[in-house]
């Protein structure tokens, strides 16, 4: 087994700077550093570690401990090596006697308040502190409790009489994941200070002084559940003793070996170590050298990986003929020839457009080529598609047409350089909290942020964070507010007009400056179908034209409208006028849903592009492909995901295979959905679980988890990571290979024997990653497309001395108001979206201890409206829209603004997409998730719809007990 | 294939956005669009409704007609 060589992974004690050479000396060595730099981070350049506890280098240093002191020629005393900077010349000595003896005393101190319990301790062998003592040579202990003082310690439950100790706290247990042992604590508050500045939810505060300060989440009265915390981690990694710690290595032990890959959850992409005892996967740590998160995770990536050991996964491949039977479990052979034998068959009765494909922003890249190649070269047809369909397909229309791609066009590590950030229809605490936790830690540091969302997100007001302005929009007017800030912008001249004339099309802006210049398009106009207070939209405008480097980061709240596309346009179209593009800091930032989003759509997953968003009507991109796998391809755009259910109603569309993705569930208007799949003649569903779109599947093809297969997944800043296979496929093949013996069975003769040829094969046919191999991100860890012969080392930032198109495009952007229309039957508009401890339709989270967190789909409320339906905090209530109906419970909150509701679509028992309609983005066909009219009343339950619609599910989930 | 009124709606969605456009080929990228992004057998479903008048369809759609191409 050859596992990735983790580079340098020590830590540093202090943060890294940028600054001039600094040379000293340190115990006779020679070093430079940048100036800032502090002496004990020095000595580790050096290689020379200088005890500390209280310092880590993702936070600054704090200074506390006095472990870390050393001698410095020319100074008195004995200065902290953590806190104190380097000096040109200065001399060092980091083991003179003097400083051994003070260290020593230190550990002394802190060993005599601390349970000598360490073969039977859970961090036994990974204790900074057992660490420390055996460094500084501790040997004895002197100091015990003065003669019938009573206990002076905190790690003893009761006195030898059996007093109680007063000291003494019990450990709190609450978090799923992790446990607090106030009596191991040390006070170094390392934990308090990774809540601050690396997480940014300040859940935690030291309470007490001298002896009787300690740790303490939240108010005095709380556990770590009924406090602010969100369950990143951070604190628990920050933690150098076995205080706080991951409940899985309390049960299972120390890890001993741990693989470099990809958390499998958001658009983020963060690195993660999986640490493990053999094959058992013993807890994942965030991995520090990972460019996207820089060390940083959030719940869901650091803790929800259960689901991958969940009972309800299906480990066997099962067929049946019709869906109101049972499953029936057959060996792969059976099933993929039964596959084979269907969809040939659909092909010849019905054509060869008969049959299609759903690849999934989940898979890895290699996978999603492999599926799009299997309808093109095999199924000879162009009818593939992905879930980006339903999330981002505008942002690759809006940034293509712009700029010339739909890149995004920084890099995460951008946001430090951010001046002024604004946050459109994007929610990142909740959906990229990792992300989240880099934008506030900027925050903090004074940059402002504009948040332009109908909810009150947590970006608007939290913890040491407040939004310079929230415009809280009606949900479907995001292109009157993003045209009025233009309008603004234009009419004020704070255009950057440098930046437009050499870098983007003169004349085009001339035109667009004269649409946006029309009153129509004042903040002043817009207010009343915006919503938004003219003066703050004015002022929001006038921040980000002016306030520095602009960055806009956003998500599905501008995508899944309607005039999905046109926002999008919009938004680049501010970011060029003010000239915010090709520089650190700045940007158009789009935050992408699923891990793969970015990676599946660059794979040519969609209907009219084969990898490298080339549209298949191109004979030169056809034949790169004709020549490579002897087929013609179909010069045609194939079905979009909307249209093969159209087609399928139809009957002309007859047969799917799905691969990672659950579009009963997480596609609008479900009844329209199942209605297509039930038209279906052979429905092939490849996933982890028994899922809700495979209650109308054939057959059920079990897929393998992130941690079972080889792969790359693409991030929302276009850096391809690696995932590495660390356990062997539960079911016996990883997902790339499955996809390989299906085309194979349907004649394909494909021969790849590892991912990694694979991505040979991309880089061969993809321009923009022609330099891309595994050897390479061997190398550099990870690398962000285009890579090729160009810019070998990758592309952080994009458009950096010009457009990719050539000139900037600006496009007008006229406002449409949707169709979808309040009125006296539907007063009120309900947007959805999501939360932190959940995951998309939450098939993996939902079985994962998250769900302490959000156990149920909830329907926020303001409490005007609320009052005026008799409805109240905790109340079942129907939602319905004129497409159909569900109950979920009611949260009363002012959150949302009077005649807005807000859920979201974790759980299959809501189906809050029976609600969504099918109308669509006009140049995508994204779904208008984010707006539908809708009615809320009192119910006493689930609806008949949610009833049938369990026993449907119900029955179709039977599985036959296995033929002997 | 789609319902008539999705349709019609889908098509009239794209004649919308380019008609809000300074240019003059604006029938021209309709029928690009709609080239670009429709498989044939929605494109046959749009010409067949066209070709029996094409009621409810923004004039710019019918404009654009003639550049659509046929699906084989
Ligand atoms: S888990 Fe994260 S949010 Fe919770 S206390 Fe620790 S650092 Fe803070
Ligand atoms: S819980 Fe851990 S990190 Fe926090 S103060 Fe105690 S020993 Fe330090
Ligand atoms: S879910 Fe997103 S933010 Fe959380 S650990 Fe995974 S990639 Fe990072
Ligand atoms: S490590 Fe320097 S004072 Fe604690």
């Amino acid at each position: 087994m050859k596992d990735f060589i983790i580079p340098d992974d020590r830590d540093m004690g202090t943060p890294a700077k940028t600054g001039a050479p600094v040379s000293l000396s340190i115990d006779g060595f020679d070093v430079t550093v940048p100036e800032g730099t502090s002496v004990m981070r020095a000595a580790a350049e050096a290689g020379l570690e200088i005890p500390k506890l209280c310092a880590s280098d993702n936070m600054e240093a704090f200074g506390s401990c006095r472990l870390c002191v050393v001698e410095i020629e020319g100074r008195r005393g004995t200065p902290a090596s953590c806190t104190t900077p380097v000096a040109e010349g200065m001399v060092v000595r980091t083991q003179s006697g003097k400083v051994k003896k003070i260290r020593r005393g230190v550990m002394e101190l802190y060993i005599s308040d601390h349970p000598l319990d360490c073969l039977t301790c859970s961090a036994n062998g990974d204790c900074e502190l057992q660490d420390m003592a055996g460094m500084v040579g501790l040997r004895d202990v002197r100091y015990s409790a003065p003669e019938g003082g009573g206990l002076a310690n905190h790690f003893e439950a009761r006195d030898s009489s059996g007093e109680a100790n007063p000291e003494w706290a019990p450990k709190d247990e609450s978090n799923p994941y992790f446990t607090f042992d106030p009596s191991k604590c040390i006070v170094c508050s390392r934990c308090v200070r990774a809540c601050e500045e690396v997480q940014g939810t300040f859940a935690l505060t030291i309470e007490g002084r001298g002896f009787d300060s300690r740790v303490s989440a939240g108010a005095s009265l709380d556990d770590f559940m009924s406090s602010d915390c969100v369950s990143c981690g951070a604190c628990v990694q920050a933690c150098p003793t076995a205080t706080l710690q991951e409940k899985s290595v309390i049960e299972l032990g120390t890890p001993e070996r741990s693989v470099v890959t990809t958390c499998a959850y958001c658009g983020v992409g963060c690195a993660f170590k999986a640490e493990l005892n053999g094959d058992e996967l013993v807890r994942m740590v965030p991995y520090k050298h990972g460019k996207a998160n820089r060390g940083h995770s959030c719940v869901k990536g650091r803790f929800a990986y259960g689901y991958a050991a969940h009972k309800d996964r299906i480990l066997s491949p099962m067929i049946r003929d019709h869906v109101d039977e049972p499953w029936r479990e057959v060996g792969w052979d059976e099933a993929l020839s039964f596959a084979a034998r269907k969809m040939r068959g659909l092909q010849e009765t019905y054509g060869r457009r008969s049959i299609g494909v759903i690849t999934s922003s989940r898979c890895t890249n290699e996978e999603t080529y492999l599926v799009q190649k299997l309808a093109r070269q095999v199924f000879a047809n162009n009818n593939t598609d992905t879930c980006a369909r339903v999330c981002h397909s505008p942002t690759g229309y809006g940034l293509g047409q712009t700029l010339g791609t739909s890149a995004g066009t920084q890099d995460f590590d951008s946001v430090e350089h951010t001046d002024v950030a604004v946050v459109i229809g994007a929610n990142p605490t909740d959906a990229h909290p990792v992300f989240a936790s880099r934008l506030k830690k900027r925050l903090r540091e004074g940059a402002k942020v504009i948040v332009i969302d109908p909810r009150r997100i947590d970006l608007v007001k939290s913890a040491h964070v407040e939004a310079a302005h929230h415009l809280p929009l009606k949900p479907g007017t995001n292109v009157a507010v993003v045209t009025a800030m233009a309008h603004t912008i234009v009419t004020e001249g704070l255009m950057d007009e440098a930046f437009i004339r050499e870098r983007c099309d003169w004349d085009e802006f001339m035109e667009y400056a004269e649409f946006v210049s029309d009153p129509r398009h004042s903040p002043e106009a817009t207010e009343m179908l915006t919503g938004v207070p003219a003066a703050d939209l004015r002022a929001a405008a006038r921040l980000f034209a002016t306030g520095g480097n602009g960055a806009i980061y956003y998500g599905l709240g501008v995508t899944e409208h309607s005039q999905g596309s046109t926002t999008v346009i919009g938004i680049a179209n501010l970011a060029m006028m003010t000239g915010n593009v090709g520089r650190p800091g700045v940007g158009v930032n789009p935050l992408r849903g699923q891990n793969n989003v970015q990676g599946s759509c660059d794979m040519g997953s969609f209907p009219h592009e084969l990898p490298g968003y080339r549209h298949v009507k191109n004979p030169d991109v056809r034949e790169v492909y004709e020549d490579l796998w002897g087929v013609k391809i179909d010069d045609e755009p194939g079905l979009r995901i909307p249209n093969m259910l159209d087609a399928a109603v139809d009957g002309s569309f007859k047969g799917l295979y799905c691969q990672g993705e659950d579009i009963l569930q997480s596609d609008p208007d479900t009844k329209h959905v199942a209605a297509g799949l039930a038209a279906m003649e052979c429905v092939i569903v490849h996933d982890l679980f028994l899922n809700e779109t495979a209650n109308y599947a054939h057959v059920f093809l079990p897929g393998s988890t992130f941690l079972e297969k080889d792969g790359t997944f693409t991030n929302a800043e276009r850096r391809i990571n690696r995932v590495r296979k660390v356990m062997a496929p539960r079911s016996g093949y990883a997902d790339w290979e499955v996809t390989q013996l299906l085309a194979n069975a349907m004649g394909g003769e494909w021969a790849y024997q590892h991912p990694s040829e694979i991505m040979d094969e991309i880089a061969a046919t993809t321009p923009s990653f022609s330099g891309v191999s595994y050897d390479l991100l061997e190398e550099k860890g990870s690398v962000q497309w285009p890579c090729n012969e160009a810019h070998p080392d990758g592309t952080p930032l994009m458009h950096v001395d010009g457009f990719v198109r050539g000139k900037g495009r600006f496009i007008v952007t006229e406002y449409v108001a949707t169709e979808e229309k309040t009125g006296p039957r539907y007063p009120l508009l309900l947007t959805t979206g999501r939360i932190l401890s959940q995951y998309n339709v939450g098939a993996q989270t939902r079985r994962t201890d998250n769900v302490i967190w959000h156990d149920e789909d909830v329907l926020e409320i303001h409490p005007h409206d609320a009052e005026v339906r008799g409805v109240k905090e905790g109340d079942w209530v129907k939602l319905a829209s004129r497409i159909g109906d569900t109950s979920l419970r009611a949260k009363v909150t002012d959150r949302v603004s009077p005649g807005v509701v807000y859920t979201t679509f974790h759980h299959p028992d809501t189906q809050a997409n029976v609600i969504t309609s099918d109308f669509s983005d006009w140049a995508t066909n994204c779904p208008e998730y984010k707006v539908t009219a809708v009615q809320v009343s009192p119910s006493n339950g689930p609806t008949d719809w949610q009833e049938d619609y369990a026993a449907q599910a119900a029955r179709a989930r039977r599985i036959l007990p296995a033929a002997q | 294939m789609m319902s008539p009124e999705k349709m019609i709606r889908m098509a009239n969605q794209i004649a919308t956005f380019f008609h809000s456009q300074p240019s003059e080929a604006q029938a021209d990228r309709v029928a690009d669009h709609i080239n670009d992004f429709w498989e044939p057998r929605m494109r046959r479903q749009l010409l067949d409704h066209i070709a029996q008048g094409g009621e409810g369809l923004d004039p710019l759609v019918l404009d654009a007609a003639q550049k659509l191409r046929t699906p084989v």
